[in-house]
């Protein structure tokens, strides 16, 4: 049996992706970071998909499916997120979370 | 041929994980992006591995061609270009704790992933071609289709408001 033919390989590469994505959302100071580490998040959610399609599911139309739907979302995430952060950056002149502290009493 | 494929393979998993922890390690923030974009490339890969070769030439186009432009578009206004992702200040047991901690989740849920039985289903419905593929996404997950086209059209339209609300107050 090879690597690549086996279902918990893909499994334990996307729950590595996971790791990475929480630790960088974490561990990051600025929002662009953060943006980064959720990419990652959502590419092993894909990865999970894709793999349970291959090996497991009746129909494999449905787990290419859900993957494209889940690149969808993370297109118009990016998107908003920038713009978000276009607009923070106007108004507090800097991209460092620490610094928006109007509702600090 | 076996050989080869195992090599490509491994190939492909080191390029994922160095590049996630490129992208989470990242001294500046452009090279965090270029880790995104090379950990993207490898599971575009492995895509082709898992039998369809449609959705790996999507995560390129979408993933690689699409989001990191833009992310690299976002720290090109909001950052310098060579920024640095400095790190969130963290104490020394604070930081033992997390690495205690998410080593034993990782662990825990590797247990279970080896320990489980996985039943393929019995049979196939049809095949992974692109044909299928489409086919479904006409007929059954009709809806969703057009439900993720608003949202996407919603996201658009509502990026460019946010993004022009602060040029008005300068203008004026």
């Amino acid at each position: 049996m090879s690597f690549y033919t086996n279902l918990s390989t893909y499994l334990i590469l996307a729950l590595f992706l996971l790791m990475m994505g929480i630790y960088g959302i974490i561990r990051h100071k600025t929002f662009i970071g953060m943006l980064i580490s959720t990419e990652l998040v959502l590419n092993g959610a894909g990865l999970n998909f894709m793999a349970f399609n291959k090996f497991l599911a009746p129909d494999p139309a449905v787990g290419q499916i859900f993957t494209l739907f889940i690149m969808g979302i993370a297109a118009a995430e990016a998107a908003i997120t920038i713009s978000f952060i276009l607009a923070v950056y106007r108004k507090f002149t800097t991209g460092d979370p620490r610094g928006m502290t109007d509702l600090k009493g | 041929m076996s050989m080869v494929m195992d090599f490509l393979f491994f190939g492909l998993v080191v390029l994922t994980m160095a590049g996630a922890i490129l992208a989470v390690r990242g001294r500046v923030l452009m090279h965090a992006v270029l880790g995104l974009a090379v950990s993207l490339l490898g599971v575009s890969g492995l895509y082709l591995f898992l039998g369809s070769p449609f959705l790996a030439l999507m995560q390129v186009l979408i993933y690689v061609g699409a989001v990191c432009v833009v992310l690299v578009f976002g720290i090109m206004v909001g950052y310098t270009p060579n920024e640095e992702a400095e790190k969130v200040p963290m104490g020394r047991n604070a930081f033992l704790g997390l690495m205690a901690s998410g080593s034993a989740a990782f662990f825990l849920v590797v247990m279970v992933i080896s320990r489980t039985v996985w039943t393929p289903a019995v049979e196939r419905l049809n095949d992974f071609s692109i044909e299928h593929v489409g086919e479904s996404l006409m007929m059954q997950w009709c809806l969703s289709f057009e439900l993720i086209s608003v949202v996407l059209l919603i996201a658009i339209v509502g990026a460019i408001i946010l993004a022009r609300d602060g040029r008005d107050e300068v203008s004026r």
